[in-house]
């Protein structure tokens, strides 16, 4: 084990395939000597040199377009998205390219890329710089949505997310990149699809990702102090998602709120109710609660954007009203 | 419009108004008094105003994540902009938006922009909002070197060629995007070489000499109000600071800082000022002071206005 923080844990994961596989290589906007606009590529521009450690245009188009011709034609590209929210710059190549190009060929195409990006608010940084779009990738059949929630998933599910042969959108939280923590060395995997209990508990099940883990794991401190035992599951990632990890937690608890930083209208969070209501009805002793952000853009105002985020308070409030 | 001693001195407030604002900020943000980014437009101050100097608030601009030069430039009022940047409900945007996303639509600024190269086809409709009204106004719209690797550039600049609306491209090639020198971004030297590709006027000016801008945007804008369609004006110029306020700047080579400083575009201008016989030291001075005293007092109304009120966060999504 090795103390790195999240950022470094991500880096880490991309080294180590690297390392490990030459037709890895890492593209995007600022990712070479200035290492990221967070940092993320820091020194792998120096470690692998410009043919893999490469800085583009301002294209998003094209990044990520080219993954998937590059991916099509046997590279394993990892591009970067400067921030979530640009995404809809190169959305038709993800939407109707690289989800749909294998099972429209009948099976013959494999498109192993990933296509990393930043998300998430608490900066200042407003309403084109803040945003959680996973929900936008899930609805979306043929892509994978990796968000880790702490540096050890961060680097396990980021080789995982390389190694997979399926265009994988895999989405770092911007608060989450100086967090530090314990992180296994080597060619560590954290399988696609396998949620984790973070927290154990007997009396409600809080599930919760990227960001909004760390505030359901503050949240579930607090409320043991008041007796309320909570369980906190981390999905780790949305698709494909450990649905039968979530009916077992709730079978245990009686009781579910789930926690997104998105916004609630058609957020994951309202499919994640949907497939407890349909396959877990008997399980639950008290309606599913969810806390997310209103349906609104994100404010800059700082004293707006705390109002509108989903907080450690809005978390313990939602889970005492199912008692 | 002729470049009168009147116009020149104006031009000259304006770009001393953009600098003082644009240093004032980075002090704030460096106090910590500024939320979010910031990114500054100190070295630029020449394209913004020599373009605007011809255009009335009837006429549109889309401005970038680098927007505040020509929001001041469009007629915006600092002490407003000052205190969006403070968040605070008085600003421009009641702490909304913040200095990504200053807008006055009163005065034709169809806000600044946190999306790179999204100000192309919102100016190309814009123009085409013009012409279809028969204003006889235009669209001016600012953008980066690197925003000219955006698929919108090319699109847009194809549609306002054909349909020939009134749309002035003012690319502003400062060297950079972010860390991407341009010579590794793009493969041409000259961005105004890309308006061959549609058919329309392109052409190179000094960006750090205001009357160099202000003549070859005078052209462009006539040719537009004429319904001859849009141009491509590049104007290469520098920007002093970091990308953002904070930027270590490990990309860009010392002498070459060094070298554009020496071209800074403002000690230029008064230089010309007192050729021309237009202005003494001590008249350009007095403007210097006059803008001082008029940017201290946006931060005084910045920092005694309110902060918005969390119920705020709901208001504003739709239109009623
Ligand atoms: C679509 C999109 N991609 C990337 C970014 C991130 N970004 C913000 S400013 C910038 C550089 C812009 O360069 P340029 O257009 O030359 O303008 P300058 O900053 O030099 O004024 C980048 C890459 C963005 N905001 N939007
Ligand atoms: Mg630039």
């Amino acid at each position: 084990m090795a103390q790195m923080t999240y950022a470094e844990a991500i880096r880490d994961g991309m080294r180590v395939e690297m390392k490990r596989d030459p037709n890895v290589y890492i593209y995007g906007e600022d990712v070479g000597i200035f290492g990221g606009c967070f940092g993320v590529t820091a020194g792998l521009y120096q470690e692998f040199g410009p043919e893999r450690v490469i800085d583009t245009p301002i294209s998003e188009t094209a990044i990520v377009g080219s993954a998937v011709g590059a991916a099509a034609a046997g590279l394993r590209p990892i591009a970067e998205v400067m921030f979530v929210d640009f995404m809809g710059v190169c959305m038709d190549e993800l939407l109707n390219q690289a989800a749909k190009m294998r099972y429209m060929f009948g099976g013959k195409a494999r498109l192993p890329m990933v296509v990393r990006t930043p998300c998430g608010a608490g900066m200042s940084a407003a309403a084109q710089h803040s945003q959680s779009l996973e929900a936008w990738f899930t609805h979306i059949p043929g892509l994978k949505v990796v968000m880790p929630g702490e540096p050890a998933d961060a680097k396990g599910l980021m080789i995982a997310a390389i190694r997979d042969d399926n265009p994988v959108i895999y989405i770092e939280h911007k608060q989450l990149l100086n967090m530090a923590g314990e992180v296994p060395e080597g060619e560590y995997v954290v399988p696609l699809g396998k949620a984790d209990i973070k927290r154990e508990g007997s009396d409600v099940t809080i599930v919760a990702w990227s960001w909004m883990l760390q505030k359901a794991l503050a949240a579930a401190e607090e409320l043991a102090k008041e007796g309320i035992s909570a369980e906190v599951l981390d999905p780790r990632t949305l698709v494909p998602l450990d649905k039968e990890a979530i009916l077992k937690s709730v079978g245990k608890t009686g009781r579910l709120v789930i926690v997104h930083e998105a916004v609630r209208t058609s957020g994951f969070g309202g499919e994640i109710a949907a497939i407890v209501a349909e396959e877990g009805f008997d399980l639950l002793d008290a309606p599913i609660k969810r806390v997310t952000a209103p349906d609104t853009p994100i404010p800059f105002s700082p004293v707006l954007e705390n109002a509108y985020l989903p907080s450690e308070e809005k978390i313990i409030k939602a889970v005492k009203e199912l008692f | 419009m002729e470049l009168t001693k009147e116009k020149l001195l104006d031009m000259y407030k304006t770009m001393v108004r953009i600098r003082t604002f644009e240093m004032k900020a980075a002090e704030l943000f460096a106090a910590g008094k500024l939320p979010g980014f910031v990114h500054l437009y100190a070295g630029e101050e020449a394209v913004a105003t020599g373009v605007c100097a011809n255009l009335t608030d009837k006429d549109y601009i889309t401005s970038t994540h680098r927007g505040h030069g020509h929001l001041i430039a469009k007629g915006g009022k600092i002490d407003l902009m000052m205190a969006e940047l403070f968040g605070r409900t008085t600003g421009y945007c009641k702490g909304k938006g913040g200095s990504m996303h200053i807008a006055d639509v009163d005065l034709g600024i169809l806000g600044a922009n946190g999306i790179v190269g999204a100000g192309q086809p919102i100016a190309t409709g814009a123009g085409f909002a013009c012409k279809y009204k028969k204003t006889n106004n235009v669209a001016v719209c600012f953008f980066g070197d690197g925003a000219s690797n955006r698929g919108t550039f090319h699109e847009s600049l194809n549609m306002a060629s054909i349909w020939k609306l009134p749309v002035i491209f003012v690319a502003e090639n400062n060297m950079y995007g972010i860390s991407n020198y341009q010579k590794n971004h793009m493969n041409v030297t000259d961005i105004a070489d890309r308006a061959a590709a549609y058919g329309i006027p392109g052409v190179t000016v000094d960006g750090n000499d205001v009357i160099a801008v202000y003549e070859a945007a005078a052209e462009a804008v006539a040719r537009a109000r004429k319904g001859d369609g849009p141009s491509l004006i590049e104007c290469k110029t520098w920007r002093h600071r970091g990308h953002f306020e904070g930027d270590p700047q490990v990309y860009k080579k010392p002498e070459e800082q060094e070298a554009w400083l020496k071209k800074d575009p403002i000690p230029r201008l008064e230089a010309k000022l007192i050729e021309l016989k237009y202005a003494s030291q001590a008249d350009l001075d007095a403007i210097k002071a006059d803008v001082q005293a008029e940017v201290e007092a946006a931060v005084r109304f910045a920092e005694s206005s309110p902060l918005p009120n969390p119920d705020d966060v709901f208001t504003d999504v739709y239109a009623d």
